[in-house]
């Protein structure tokens, strides 16, 4: 896991935190010098510095959670997998466009006992790595990937569990030849066929057509400072504001947060983060997941497979807000 | 004079006024083709389904032309006419979205970008849905997710075949992640139709991109496209930003789709409506005397050898 002695990479509303922090080692280190007791007060700072993290936190606007979302630190797919399962064997390809997309990795693992497949994207852990991984945006051959490995789940009948974190799917040139469209096209009615159950989860960031990609299932999961988007915010004030530096507003105005997501009917549960965000205790976070995944998959294997699809169907057919004035 | 002789003429006669010819394009009595800058009767132009005569380019219609142009006459039923967009993020950029769909209404007299009905195209029955670009872009919101799922879902029930004409720039931002998922919405109910083998088939027109692209443009048993339109996911400038060098001409046209196999053909306007039927006739259950109506509900089983086996496997 991410869990490093590394401090975490800091955020701009984190720094009266910092500041506090660094007060209490100060204060800690001149104690000791001077040889006297101030347990007490440190005791006093260090409650302050946890009540001013949890009012940050609790509070956070929609593009602080955007940062938050797509913080460096923040766990990744590979992260999530290798902390909750118990065996797993990465699958490479989509047999077909002929490059192997490490923004989009997958495979098969072995959950509390019961063989499951798993995949999503996958953004670097560094630059360098960050450059294989595209930064999390998957092209065809990762959705046709996603899609091969899920028509391996079918068939198996494994139950399919997909990570949502992507800026979006890749807009180059080489994506677009490969038809981007047409890939994403064909898993979002393709994953109304299937007859496992599927969950998705998004981890981080869910950028629009790319998260959708390998977004339909039977629940969709969403941790508490994830966000869902249909556009980025950079990219909805440059088209409607003209004005990129509108970001902010963006990201206010078209409901990303897991909260307005919950209550426009879209999400099914949202997942809680350590104090700090996911990434201030990846293994916690780790754990709420394995916890969410193991309850739905519970639930969801219950149903008949046709059960899981008509309520599947219905779930996603229910989704749209619009008025019918009877003539 | 007949429009015929006028247009065997048309070239011997004098030139216009420049005055007369832009008082008269102002009255809607000629055209100029936004490719050729060659003027036309536009009487002329319509009878030629809005394709010029000099170049070929096929100039942007709407969604009452294009129904005209595709159905048989006295057989257009609309459907869910009744549908309106609301505000449900209360959203507002440098304007509010309700003030813009008021104004997008009172401009365009549509409900919102796509009409759905029921018609005959030379006498054979099916569900149509054409989006209109003139409504903030062919945008795609609950709206037209509603109309075109339902649209979807009447044609199943109904064994229709589903034509859907795209024109779209992809998921309406002002309705956030509502827009996002009326692509699965969509595409789950094409899944149903297909599912029962009836015929989609998608017709991409000028411009058709982003979500549209992403969604049910692209998940056509044929898809047809019209000559020289743009159909990509991704804007052609953001590629261009992510590439960092301009973009060969071709890019993201009906012909390089065509050419990197996503596309099935290239129809011109003036042979679309013959293609469809064509299309359609085609696959009709033959021999017809032969054909047994299979339910909805059954079809899977009896139809899918796999069926039986895969629900095995996952239970
Ligand atoms: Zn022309």
């Amino acid at each position: 896991m991410a869990t490093s002695e590394r401090r975490p990479l800091l955020l701009d509303f984190e720094k009266p935190l910092v500041e506090l922090d660094a007060r209490i080692a100060q204060i800690r280190e001149l104690a000791e010098e001077n040889e006297v007791d101030v347990s007490d007060q440190i005791q006093q700072l260090e409650t302050r510095a946890m009540q001013l993290r949890q009012e940050i936190f609790s509070s956070l606007t929609p593009s602080q959670r955007l940062q938050v979302a797509r913080h460096p630190r923040r766990p990744s797919t590979l992260d999530y997998i290798q902390a909750i399962t118990d065996e797993w064997i990465e699958l490479h390809g989509d047999r077909s466009t002929g490059i192997d997309d490490l923004a989009l990795v997958g495979g098969i693992a072995r959950l509390d006992g019961r063989p499951v497949v798993m995949f999503g994207h996958q953004k670097g852990r560094d630059t360098k790595d960050n450059v294989s991984r595209n930064f999390g945006m998957a092209s065809p051959g990762g959705y046709r990937k996603a899609m091969r490995l899920m028509d391996h789940a079918n068939r198996f009948g494994m139950p399919i569990l997909t990570f949502i974190d992507t800026p979006g799917a890749h807009p180059g040139m080489e994506a677009e030849r490969l038809g981007q469209g047409e890939a994403i096209a064909y898993n979002l009615r393709e994953m109304f066929r299937l007859d496992v159950p599927i969950v998705c989860t998004v981890i981080g960031e869910g950028g629009s057509g790319g998260a959708l990609g390998i977004g339909v299932g039977d629940r969709l999961l969403m941790f508490e400072h994830s966000v869902y988007t249909v556009a980025s915010p950079e990219a909805c004030a440059a088209i409607l504001w003209k004005d990129a530096g509108k970001a902010p507003q963006a990201a206010e105005a078209l409901k990303i947060t897991a909260t307005d997501l919950k209550g426009l009917g879209i999400l099914d549960q949202i997942l809680p983060e350590p104090i700090g965000g996911a990434h201030s205790d990846p293994l916690e976070t780790a754990a709420t997941l394995k916890t969410a995944f193991l309850d739905n998959l519970d639930q969801l294997s219950r149903l008949t497979p046709q059960q899981r699809r008509e309520l599947r169907y219905q779930k996603f057919r229910n989704i749209g807000v619009f008025a019918e004035i009877s003539a | 004079m007949s429009l015929f002789d006028w247009f065997a003429n048309r070239r011997k006669a004098e030139p216009i006024s420049k005055e007369r010819q832009e008082r008269e394009i102002a009255d809607g009595l000629w055209s100029k083709c936004s490719e050729c800058s060659v003027l036309t009767y536009t009487k002329d132009l319509r009878a030629n389904q809005m394709v010029c005569l000099d170049c070929g380019h096929h100039l942007r219609i709407y969604s009452d032309e294009r129904v005209r142009q595709l159905i048989d006459p006295g057989t257009w039923k609309l459907l869910d006419e009744a549908l309106q967009p609301v505000d449900a993020l209360k959203f507002r950029d440098r304007k509010s979205y309700s003030d813009r769909l008021r104004e997008m209404q009172d401009r365009t007299g549509l409900s919102d970008a796509v009409q759905t009905g029921l018609g005959q195209l030379e006498g054979l029955p099916l569900g149509l849905g054409v989006m209109d670009f003139r409504f903030m872009g062919g945008s795609m919101g609950s709206v037209v997710g509603e109309k075109l799922t339902r649209l979807i879902e009447r044609s199943t029930r109904e064994r229709l075949p589903v034509v859907i004409v795209c024109a779209s720039g992809g998921a309406r931002m002002q309705e956030g992640m509502l827009s996002l998922m009326q692509m699965a919405k969509i595409s789950g109910a094409l899944e149903r139709h297909r599912e029962s083998r009836l015929l989609y088939v998608p017709v991409l027109t000028h411009p058709t991109t982003g979500g549209v692209t992403a969604s049910f443009a692209m998940l056509g048993d044929v898809i047809l496209a019209e000559p020289k339109v743009t159909i990509g996911f991704a804007g052609r400038r953001v590629v261009e930003q992510t590439l960092r060098e301009k973009l060969p001409d071709e890019f993201q046209t009906s012909e390089y789709l065509l050419a990197h196999g996503f596309v099935d053909a290239i129809v011109p306007r003036t042979q679309l409506k013959r293609t469809l039927a064509q299309l359609i006739r085609l696959h009709q259950p033959y021999p017809p005397s032969h054909f047994v109506h299979v339910p909805d509900s059954l079809s899977r089983h009896a139809m899918n050898p796999d069926y039986v086996s895969e629900t095995n496997s996952a239970s």
